[in-house]
């Protein structure tokens, strides 16, 4: 059963924007203000409930959702939701205000203190804090917190190694913290290149980013040497945690070596990606390195009570409040729910779904054994064009183009959720598109609600607000 | 493990299908699967114990139950708005709550279009004329200003200047933006709840790469001195970043009337509530500007038959692609609750949001004096217009009085040794007669 997008007719041409519709201008001359520290009028859409449920009912029929299809997105873990942690995060006694008084907010520091705790027994961590607001936000915290542990020990170490494979935010994350980054080629078989790691790592080594599993889904096996090497250089292991999924109950960060880690909670915890975020990215550390979290954490006294504190040699904060409570929440309750069984099994269906699905495909899929992902090539065609093709046999397509260490890549992650069924359809869709003509791709998609976008003029012609498109 | 009674709920695999897929793949079990040396495999004990969703929602609520009942008079950069139920269906809708970022445009038409809905309303409100569809809250916002002022100015200055009244905890996130920009954060005083311009024209210089001022400010004073600002910022080649947040916008002057560059805040005060200070971060700038913007844009453009449509656009700032040398390194952002942000002001529509931000001028003024006529009590501390909420001074010390109305069922800032801070919207103000008469008693 494929998913077929809704398209309006022809003649509406696309769904109106909300100005087109109906636009009011407001005067905002009488109001309880002096003049002069007001503006003139304000104009905006001015619609019925009825007129917007439909605006935004048709817009949400232009999308593609996990419930809508197979998602395979590699290195995002695009896996299903659960209804009730919507639920948890609706309950009244979840809105609370961040200022209030701790005593007045036990339970939402006891469910904060909880996860902190099973974040640290999943990540093999001694301490844990949730402030940091996304993925990205977490690597942040992370390289702030290595980077201030370093000049407590008065060492001055300026780089950070990252390998060409990394995710772009570790590149990013390490620069916005100011550090030099220091680009780490792969080896052959897709892992970490010892002798290039060698030659990466010494005195001005602050940290090591990874990703284990890797972006091609490769376990790095020498993960122990590898440690081994960054700590003899006195530099930290940070575990970039994108691809913890693969490996809950399995392996554990710090059992590995690892000094610092982030968890992407709307990829290993299930909660929902909400079109680009809300997110959050807990990080978690060793014990030497807890005095430099982020403020405040949560504790809980002798007599039970939660109470905020400020580590020692805090980094201070890296989010205004206390990060994405809610989606805080939601990981909370999935956690719950799975337990010890449940998680292991998220990993093992997981590796079991990418595995079937790269053994199905005709695509070559070079390096293996994969984990939770694999990267296929694309060969002589356009990994683009392949993934925009894909949408007309109702799947979304995986991610491309990335780790560039693969021609035309395919970064394929099923997840654990996908059945058998949609595992084969999935197959049968790759299969499909590997056997078409350049013509044929490039004219894809037909079935979406709108055509092959050209990215490239949008680019060029920047329009970026409804006022932009009368000029 | 094929028990899945005992495994995830939600991998859904029966024996049967478990048992063809291994066959097809050559091996006995999973385990087989997984290629991890054995000195760090892991046996797989956390000690958590799973619990059946009921149980789980009952274990919840039973935690979330240790909070206090109590009604809320917070502000401070975090407010609660009555959020229409119009939000939370529709944006509940699980093709926007559980897509994706828009990197396939083809099939995320919706929420592109609902993003640069978004944008637009924000150009309107602001007067400038690129927004980006978001950043995580007000104080990121603030830290990516200071590192996009940065690389504008990168010759010619490392300091930024921030009101003296602000929030601490935002202070803190700017000042671990600016650290790896080599950027210096000083303060600036302040004039009774206002810039004060003197004391400010003094501070800056030509090392100074952006000035800082808030309206509503932290206090709940509308600033009354932002062209002066403005003019300060422009005679030193400083860039002038406002912080403020929607509902403010739809009353007072629009920021590009009074010449800031850059327009920060926290745009959840629409369509969140309060969500433990969950935000949606605001950020919105000159065209000038546009190839240094953090994060994610979205613009309009064409498909193959000449349709309009939309799509993420200038990706190339992007950490995806430009990696170490990125306008920021963020990637996931706040984008559904960007979602919510634009149907709660397309449900207000333009009367109701300027309603809503006359109420806020008006709930605060008639609310401050009703404080003022309890004895013990002088209020707003600050001689200004204010905004959602006010300063108070009290005659005895703040901490007991905030603990006397929190016995009495309310919450309230403590900001001094002597002043107390109340923000009150059309979520609290059923209970004002309530919070003044427990005032009569704490203020005593």
């Amino acid at each position: 059963m494929n998913y077929d997008q809704a398209r309006w007719s022809e003649a509406d041409r696309y769904e109106p924007l909300l100005s087109e519709k109906d636009t009011t201008t407001v005067d905002v001359e009488d109001s309880p203000l002096p003049d002069d520290l007001t503006r003139d009028s304000l104009s905006l859409p001015a619609l019925s409930e009825p007129e917007l449920a439909r605006h935004y009912t048709r817009l949400s029929q232009m999308n593609y959702g996990v419930e809508s299809g197979p998602f395979p997105l590699g290195s995002c873990t695009m896996k299903y939701n659960p209804k009730f942690t919507e639920d948890l995060a609706a309950l009244p006694a979840a809105g609370v205000h961040p200022d209030r008084d701790e005593r007045t907010v036990q339970g939402v520091l006891g469910v904060m203190h909880g996860l902190q705790d099973y974040l640290a027994r999943i990540g093999g961590m001694d301490a844990v804090t949730l402030q940091p607001p996304a993925g990205a936000a977490g690597e942040f915290a992370g390289v702030l917190v290595a980077k201030a542990y370093h000049e407590h020990n008065g060492e001055d170490r300026s780089e950070v190694v990252i390998p060409d494979s990394a995710h772009g935010t570790n590149f990013a994350s390490a620069a916005m913290a100011g550090f030099d980054v220091v680009e780490l080629p792969s080896a052959e078989d897709g892992r970490v290149n010892l002798d290039a790691l060698e030659a990466a790592v010494g005195g001005d080594t602050a940290a090591l980013m990874l990703t284990n599993p890797n972006t091609l889904g490769l376990f790095e096996r020498d993960i122990e040497t590898i440690a081994e090497m960054v700590h003899d250089a006195g530099g930290l292991l940070y575990y970039d945690g994108a691809n913890l999924n693969a490996l809950l109950g399995q392996a554990r960060p710090g059992d590995m070596g690892f000094d610092v880690m982030h968890y992407n909670v709307h990829k290993t915890f299930a909660t929902p990606h909400g079109g680009g975020g809300p997110g959050a990215g807990p990080v978690g550390v060793v014990s030497d390195l807890a005095p430099f979290l982020p403020a405040p954490r949560v504790r809980q006294t002798d007599e039970g009570h939660f109470e905020r504190f400020d580590p020692e040699h805090t980094i201070g904060k890296v989010h205004g409040f206390s990060g994405n409570w809610p989606v805080l929440l939601k990981a909370y309750g999935y956690i719950a729910r799975l337990g010890d069984e449940g998680l292991a099994d998220a990993a093992a269906t997981a590796v079991l779904n990418a595995n079937y699905l790269a053994e199905q495909i005709e695509y070559d899929v070079p390096f293996g054994p994969f984990h939770h992902e694999f990267v296929a090539s694309a060969g002589e065609q356009d990994a683009a064009d392949v993934a925009k093709r894909m949408l007309d046999y109702g799947v979304h397509p995986p991610t491309t183009k990335w780790p560039e260490i693969v021609d035309e890549a395919l970064m394929t992650e099923p997840t654990e959720v996908e059945t058998k069924r949609s595992l084969d359809q999935l197959a049968e869709a790759f299969d499909a598109v590997a056997g078409e003509d350049d013509e044929t791709l490039e004219s894809a998609p037909s079935s979406t609600a709108a055509r092959r976008i050209d990215q490239v003029a949008a680019a060029r012609t920047p329009r970026l607000s409804w006022q932009a498109l009368d000029e | 493990m094929s028990d899945n009674r005992r495994g995830s709920p939600y991998a859904p695999h029966t024996a049967e299908d478990r048992g063809a897929m291994l066959d097809a793949l050559g091996v006995d079990s999973e385990a087989a699967l997984f290629d991890i040396p054995e000195p760090v495999a892991f046996d797989g004990e956390f000690g958590i114990e799973a619990r059946s969703e009921q149980r789980v929602t009952e274990e919840v609520g039973r935690l979330l139950g240790r909070n206090d009942d109590l009604v809320e008079f917070l502000g401070r950069g975090h407010y609660d708005h009555y959020v229409p139920s119009l939000v939370d269906h529709l944006a509940d809708r699980q093709e926007f709550l559980t897509s994706y970022t828009q990197y396939q445009p083809e099939i995320a038409q919706g929420f592109l279009q609902a993003l640069f809905e978004y944008q637009s309303m924000l150009v309107e409100l602001t007067g400038l004329d690129v927004a980006n569809c978001s950043v995580y809250d007000a104080a990121t916002a603030l830290g990516e200003a200071a590192t996009l002022a940065a690389r504008v100015r990168a010759t010619s200055g490392s300091r930024v200047l921030v009101p003296e009244l602000m929030r601490a905890e935002k202070r803190s996130v700017l000042e671990n933006y600016t650290e790896g920009a080599e950027l210096t954060v000083d303060t600036y005083p302040m004039d009774d709840g206002n810039v004060d311009t003197a004391a400010l024209a003094d501070a800056m210089a030509d090392d100074a790469v952006m000035v800082y001022a808030e309206t509503p400010t932290v206090r709940g004073t509308i600033e009354e001195h932002l062209d002066a600002v403005g003019d300060l910022a422009d005679d030193h080649d400083a860039l002038f970043c406002l912080g403020t947040d929607p509902v403010a916008l739809a009353l007072l002057e629009r920021p590009a009337d009074v010449g800031a560059d850059v327009v920060v805040g926290d745009a959840a005060t629409l369509g969140v509530g309060s969500a433990y200070g969950m935000g949606l971060g605001l950020f919105v700038t000159r065209e000038e500007f546009l190839r240094q913007v953090p994060g994610r844009l979205v613009g309009a453009g064409e498909d193959a038959t000449g349709r309009r449509a939309y799509t993420l656009t200038l990706q190339t700032r992007e950490q995806h692609i430009r990696k170490e040398r990125a306008t920021s390194n963020i990637c996931t952002n706040q984008a559904w609750v960007a979602l919510r942000t634009a149907m709660h002001v397309a449900s207000l529509g333009p009367d109701g949001l300027v309603d809503l931000a006359e109420n806020a001028v008006v709930r605060a003024r008639e609310t401050a004096d009703r404080f003022n006529d309890v004895p013990g009590v002088q209020a707003p501390a600050h001689d200004r217009h204010h905004f959602r909420e006010f300063v108070a001074h009290v005659d005895q010390p703040a901490e007991a009085v905030v603990a006397d109305l929190a016995a009495e069922g309310y919450a309230v800032h403590a900001v001094g040794e002597h002043y107390i801070q109340i923000c009150v919207t059309e979520t609290n103000e059923h209970a004002v007669d309530g919070l003044v008469a427990a005032m009569e008693v704490a203020a005593k």
